[in-house]
């Protein structure tokens, strides 16, 4: 019989103050989550691509609409995001970037830059493909 | 955890070595890997997927046949399923205390990234074949 140690367990969230890196790392989970199912759509695509026109077609007909776009578009910026993040995570995983003000221009940059290749890439796929 | 089984180790002492996960780091040593081939990867996937951008069935399996395009998505899809695969059983894990219900959510985690990378790289393997 292995005795039971009650440790002390840290606070749930709700009592900390609210900080930007805490509330980033919970954005990188969510939109880690998010891709997760999006994969889904990925995964459509490519099957839609090599059953034949009619199945490329309906993929195209939800892509193209409203629902689609905005589903793909949260997908984009879902991906810009998690990847920015991630590669700040990295740089906190090799040693660097751990003063405060470091931490915070990481984490600024990664929100920025997130949303900004997001609108990037949308406005090179309007015009390449004239809003499809 | 509780165990009733009579043992001179102490539960500092079963979960050191490998730790609770009984795989050491493998995990998080997998999920970096993954993670920088597909920042390596993001760009290429990128460009393949804008040139695809408003371009009917014809088109798009003409651009997904060809064999560095191919290659590349293969890559990026092994890389990706592998790292949501880690991803998700870390939130699992987390979030979810009840030993089976991880246990199944576990399992279910492995069967849906498997089912997506396996059809993904069928579906691509069927387009760089000719359809």
């Amino acid at each position: 019989m292995t005795a039971r140690i009650e440790r002390p367990l840290s606070p749930h969230i709700q009592t900390y103050r609210w900080t930007l890196t805490m509330a980033l790392s919970i954005v990188h989970r969510a939109t880690g989550i998010a891709l997760y199912a999006g994969t889904l759509l990925l995964a459509w695509w490519l099957i839609a691509a090599a059953s034949g026109p009619s199945a490329y077609a309906n993929l195209q007909a939800f892509t193209g609409s409203f629902i689609g776009k905005l589903i793909v578009f949260g997908y984009t910026w879902a991906l810009m995001h998690h990847l920015l993040s991630g590669i700040r995570h990295f740089v906190w995983d090799l040693g660097y970037g751990f003063k405060a003000n470091e931490r915070e221009a990481l984490t600024w940059a990664a929100l920025i830059g997130g949303i900004v290749l997001t609108v990037l890439i949308w406005i090179i796929a309007y015009a390449i493909g004239g809003g499809r | 955890m509780s165990d009733s089984r009579s043992s001179m180790r102490t539960p500092l002492g079963r979960v050191r070595n490998l730790g609770a996960s009984h795989s050491g780091t493998t995990d998080f040593w997998r999920q970096r890997l993954t993670a920088v081939a597909m920042t390596l990867l993001i760009v290429p996937v990128l460009f393949v997927v804008l040139t695809l951008v408003g371009r009917n069935h014809a088109g798009a399996t003409q651009i997904l046949g060809s064999l560095p395009i191919a290659i590349i998505l293969l890559l990026f899809i092994v890389a990706s399923t592998w790292h949501m695969k880690i991803g998700m059983q870390v939130v699992i894990e987390d979030y979810v205390h009840n030993e089976k219900l991880k246990l199944a959510g576990i399992m279910a985690n492995n069967f849906f990234c498997a089912a997506v990378a396996l059809a993904s790289i069928y579906a691509l393997l069927k387009l760089s074949s000719g359809v």
